[in-house]
């Protein structure tokens, strides 16, 4: 097994680019066609604080619909969120009108999971990634626009003379690297990565991720990586969240979260991951969650993760448990917090 | 919590239930043929989970439809090879017998559950449905049988959910009702394509635990069609690697883990990020799969090959002989396997 090559700095010292805090996205449940009526509301995102610092890579994981989606669809603007703050380099970004929130629109891009329905299939590569500049036309002037999108598809390593291709023409990971191009395309400080990789092969999913690990090198990108594959996260991330129903029930670095797990559901859900190596079978302690996770519209009292947890006790039905710094660590959100060594 | 004990054994001595011996399938189509299957061969004895490894059109689900006969023909045309249930040839059977087959003796779950499940049926009167057409049950008997099939793949309050539609279902609970519904008339074989890729690593868990619980309890024989190479450590005896519609690698499960004996199974386990190891860069295989309208000479892995030297390019390798078991289509298998 060969050794680590990165170091944990993250550049800069830790400079934070975005600041959440208490953020709160619920989307009302309604029935009734013509007269609505709200029966609930489904609480995707409710009460998540993190830094993204300048130049690193924080990694969100959790499995689906614990709101890590939501989370990046709150941040860009596409959804109004239901209260809390969020600031971009120091400024509110649910404040923001006109003219600083078109540079914000500018300064923070993402790239979405499924290159096949991301991409306007009636528009060619050139088109598509030259978009932005036809929404944003201070960026570039129209002269430029075309050497400038043969320049972003040599950067993202397709041949530029493929600009006046359509996307049917290209295989998934060249989509994908189409998707990553127009997201570079304004020279966005943030880049959201919204599980990049994972409707991709295994050989063409390194492609992509070495990719984005030379872009964030050679631009100096924050990236927020969104994925529910913990090897791909742990591969890129230099901190690590976990989010659990909305919540983020522990955040580290990427040495705390893997090798120092504190929080029972970090544990499992490393737990479970399938352990390459047919030798070691039979000698691995794991741990099995039962059943599934319960709707975010009616979630648990207390610790949302304590209908699931073997750790559960009185409390945890009581008392919401804060994420804080547990056995002098990092923060997680457990009362019982405890280490436990799960990755081999 | 539990530590998870999946053996690992050879049974090449129980009885031989299915094998597919020199397949080879194209697909005529407007653009050309796409050469899909390009002699495929394995087999799966009773009891034995056999792993078909492969990317995005390497031809290891079209090789399942090919088993349970429901690829679309034309465009699809099977060029030879036999596949033998029992020494049986399937490809030679009439209709009706295949279907006998079919529901009796090898079974299949696919990947999206969701889509694979009919909407507006129940879930108790989609699994009873082959009871009562097979088996002349009642439909009480039928939704009797279907509880107690819902409670053995382990769906809480089996008597109520009986009665629900697959959309109220979740996606592991869908994945199990589908299992509950293949396993209805006691398959020898039952063929998973994809079964977990839809779904969360946790839930993904508890779906591998399950097969493999049911597996060696009726031992059936598994054929497990899969990308991922963390689920294929954990349950399979053993593996076949597929590319470009042919089998290039075979082996035991841990003999290829430990020493993979083909550059593209090498190169599979060198691109994968791994949960237990950080690192800058990962290695890649470079290049994209060949076109199946337009293959290569010589090997069609040569073009994304590290290894490859003039000869690759040329002539095509066969699938040599390694001993124990082994078998790999490199002209520098043995190289390969004898490094240190």
């Amino acid at each position: 097994m060969s050794e680590a090559i990165q170091s944990d700095a993250t550049p800069g010292g830790g400079e934070s680019i975005i600041e959440v805090r208490d953020l709160v996205k619920h989307f009302p449940v309604q029935v009734g066609i013509l007269f609505k009526r709200t029966v609930g509301h489904v609480k995707a995102v409710d009460g998540v604080s993190f830094d993204l610092k300048r130049g690193e890579t924080l990694g969100v994981v959790g499995e689906s619909g614990c709101g890590k989606s939501t989370l990046a669809q709150v941040l860009m603007r596409l959804v109004p969120q239901t209260s809390g703050s969020a600031t971009f380099e120091g400024r509110d970004i649910f404040k923001m009108r006109g003219s600083e929130l078109r540079k914000l629109r500018r300064s923070i891009q993402i790239v979405l999971q499924d290159p096949y329905t991301s991409l306007n299939p009636r528009m060619t590569v050139g088109d598509i990634v030259g978009e932005p500049f036809e929404i944003h036309p201070e960026v570039a002037p129209k002269a430029s626009r075309r050497q400038k999108v043969q320049d972003l598809l040599d950067v993202v390593g397709l041949n530029p003379e493929h600009i006046n291709r359509y996307p049917h023409q290209f295989s998934g990971g060249q989509r994908q690297r189409i998707g990553i191009a127009r997201a570079l395309a304004l020279r966005p400080q943030v880049i959201i990565c919204d599980e990049p990789v994972s409707a991709l092969d295994v050989s063409i999913q390194a492609q992509v991720m070495n990719l984005l690990g030379d872009l964030q090198d050679e631009f100096g990108l924050s990236y927020m990586f969104i994925a529910h594959d913990l090897g791909v996260v742990r591969h890129l991330s230099d901190r690590v969240a976990v989010m659990y129903l909305g919540k983020v029930v522990e955040i580290g670095t990427e040495t705390e979260i893997y090798e120092h797990p504190t929080h029972p559901y970090t544990q499992a859900l490393l737990s479970a991951v399938p352990v390459p190596d047919p030798s070691l079978r039979g000698q691995r302690q794991v741990i099995r969650l039962e059943g599934d996770v319960p709707s975010p519209v009616d979630p648990p009292s207390g610790c949302r993760f304590r209908t699931r947890c073997w750790k559960a006790q009185d409390l945890c039905a009581e008392e919401q448990p804060e994420l804080i710094s547990r056995l002098g660590g990092h923060d997680s959100a457990c009362h019982f917090a405890e280490e436990r060594q799960v990755v081999p | 919590m539990s530590t998870v004990d999946y053996s690992n054994g050879d049974h090449s001595n129980s009885e031989l239930l299915l094998e597919v011996d020199d397949l080879w399938l194209e697909f005529r189509t407007s653009d050309g043929v796409a050469k899909v299957l390009n002699g495929v061969s394995y087999n799966v004895h009773a009891g034995e989970t056999l792993a078909v490894l492969g990317e995005s059109g390497s031809g290891k689900s079209v090789t399942a439809q090919a088993i349970m006969g429901i690829v679309d023909m034309p465009p699809g045309v099977i060029t030879g090879g036999e596949i033998r249930y029992h020494g049986e040839d399937l490809l030679k059977l009439s209709d009706t017998r295949r279907r006998e087959i079919r529901a009796e003796g090898i079974s299949i779950i696919f990947q999206d559950a969701l889509s694979s499940l009919n909407p507006v049926y129940t879930v108790g009167f989609q699994i009873g449905e082959q009871l009562r057409l097979r088996r002349g049950m009642s439909r009480k008997e039928a939704q009797k049988r279907a509880i107690e099939l819902l409670d053995m793949v382990k769906i809480p309050n089996a008597k109520g959910r009986v009665k629900q539609y697959p959309h109220e279902f979740s996606g592991g609970m869908r994945q199990r009702a589908m299992i509950a519904m293949s396993l209805a008339l006691d398959p020898e074989v039952l063929i998973a394509d994809e079964p977990t890729t839809a779904l969360d690593v946790t839930v993904q868990a508890q779906i591998m635990d399950l097969l493999k619980e049911i597996q060696v309890e009726r031992q059936m024989g598994l054929i497990l069609i899969t990308h991922d190479l963390g689920v294929v450590a954990e349950v399979a005896d053993k593996i076949a690697v597929m590319y470009a519609g042919r089998i290039v690698e075979r082996a035991a499960a841990t003999e290829l883990y430990r020493m993979p004996g083909h550059p593209y199974t090498l190169a599979l386990m060198d691109s994968m990020p791994r949960l237990d190891q950080r690192g800058q860069t990962l290695n890649t295989i470079k290049g994209l799969p060949p076109s199946l309208l337009n293959i290569p000479p010589g090997c069609p892995f040569a073009p994304r090959c590290p290894r490859a030297q003039d000869i690759c390019t040329v002539e095509l390798p066969e699938s040599k002989d390694l001993g124990l078991g082994r078998t790999s289509a490199c002209h520098f298998a043995e190289e390969l396997v004898n490094r240190v």
